[in-house]
């Protein structure tokens, strides 16, 4: 799937660079605004991907599909680093808007546990000697998280908190410039097809990695 | 569907539903410690504490930020559009603090409801705009008869909303 690569990271560059040198700067934050080109789209797909990932572990626990629960594996590092991008660039946001590097407040601290959501299915993978233990109970914890998702997402309507509410809105006109929303959501469309070109790329490397000995991979590297 | 299929479907959805009541039931059990801050109408019915440090919010009411010539010492009311709270702050302020915008104030209270703060957050709204764009709004907005304090008010805080 090189080709998934290549839109991926087209995007990204025309989306990084209209954002961050076309663009015009907030009239209030000035220039610090421009991190919400890599914030809103990493936390977008930190949160879905978390969906990507308990989906892939409810269908390999009814079904026992074993290339879903390769899946539910590989969306495990991805979206902690993408969690740990969002986290780490609101907190440098924060320091000049707020005036603090962190709050304990709602959004932040369920964004923390999603964060440790995915070490612990990750940690989970890894911790098993048997394969099928393994799958299952990191699947049981993916499923169990999946509450948190609709709490980070309402977390700033449901409690007094230091977040601001959504910019982009689903229903009704979104409160952010058109100038500057065009280059967001080009992010955020990059980011998506980029976190499924490397999705799809890590499930490959896990069947290769499972299926080591199997007639048809070595095969392949000629054993 | 198979019949064992269907059971390990039932058993998935179980987890996810008697999960997600757990911690709903929780987070209702613990609403008020994950409210970051009190508002001010919550502040003038006694319901935050006197004397402990707690959080107040809302928006800096305009015209009502007063800066002493000799300190650092800073004087302003905060909002939230019933009722209208007075801060003390010496120290320094983050740059998006302004007047007709959010803060969230850190500090004690004492029994006449001022709070006496010892750190001070700017609340950024939702909303983005290009500095072109926000001039030419408040121009517009200016010969429309919108003018006055109180417009000014309303037109900058109406993003804050305390209504739970």
């Amino acid at each position: 799937m090189p080709w998934l690569a290549l839109v991926g990271i087209v995007l990204f560059l025309v989306g990084a660079i209209w954002g961050l040198g076309f663009a015009p700067a907030d009239s209030k934050q000035g220039n610090s605004y421009r991190i919400i080109f890599l914030h809103v789209p990493a936390s977008f797909l930190a949160m879905a991907g978390y969906y990507v990932m308990a989906i892939c572990g409810a269908v390999g626990l009814i079904w026992r599909m074993k290339i879903s629960f390769m899946m539910m594996k590989s969306a495990a590092p991805i979206g902690a680093v993408l969690t740990f991008i969002s986290l780490v660039t609101g907190s440098i946001w924060g320091k000049p808007t707020w005036g603090t590097w962190w709050e304990w407040d709602a959004r932040i601290t369920f964004m923390l546990i999603l964060f440790f959501l995915y070490l612990g299915v990750w940690a989970l993978q890894t911790s098993y000697q048997d394969r099928d233990a393994a799958d299952k109970t990191s699947a049981i914890l993916a499923l169990v998280g999946t509450v948190n998702i609709p709490i980070i997402y309402k977390s700033v309507d449901w409690w007094y908190s230091l977040h601001q509410p959504a910019t982009l809105k689903l229903t009704g006109p979104s409160s952010i410039d058109a100038s500057m929303a065009y280059p967001l959501i080009v992010m955020i469309v990059a980011f998506y097809v980029l976190y499924t070109w490397m999705l799809l790329d890590r499930t490959r490397i896990e069947i290769l990695e499972r299926e080591r000995k199997s007639r048809w991979v070595q095969a392949i590297f000629g054993q | 569907m198979h019949p064992l299929r269907k059971q390990r479907l039932f058993t998935v959805l179980f987890i996810v539903i008697a999960s997600s009541t757990v911690i709903a039931l929780m987070l209702y059990a613990a609403r008020e410690s994950i409210n970051l801050f009190y508002p001010p109408s919550k502040i003038v019915d006694g319901e935050a504490p006197v004397g402990r440090n707690i959080k107040a919010g809302g928006c800096v009411v305009p015209g009502s930020v007063v800066r002493s010539d000799k300190s650092l010492q800073i004087d302003f009311d905060i909002t939230d559009g019933r009722a209208t709270i007075s801060v003390v702050y010496e120290g320094i302020l983050p740059d998006l603090f302004a007047e007709g915008e959010a803060a969230v104030v850190d500090g004690k209270l004492d029994a006449d409801f001022k709070l006496h703060a010892t750190r001070v957050l700017a609340k950024h709204d939702e909303n983005y705009t290009p500095a072109e764009v926000s001039e030419n709004l408040q121009a517009s907005e200016e010969s429309a008869g919108y003018k006055g304090q109180g417009a000014e008010h309303v037109k900058t805080c109406e993003s804050v909303s305390y209504d739970s």
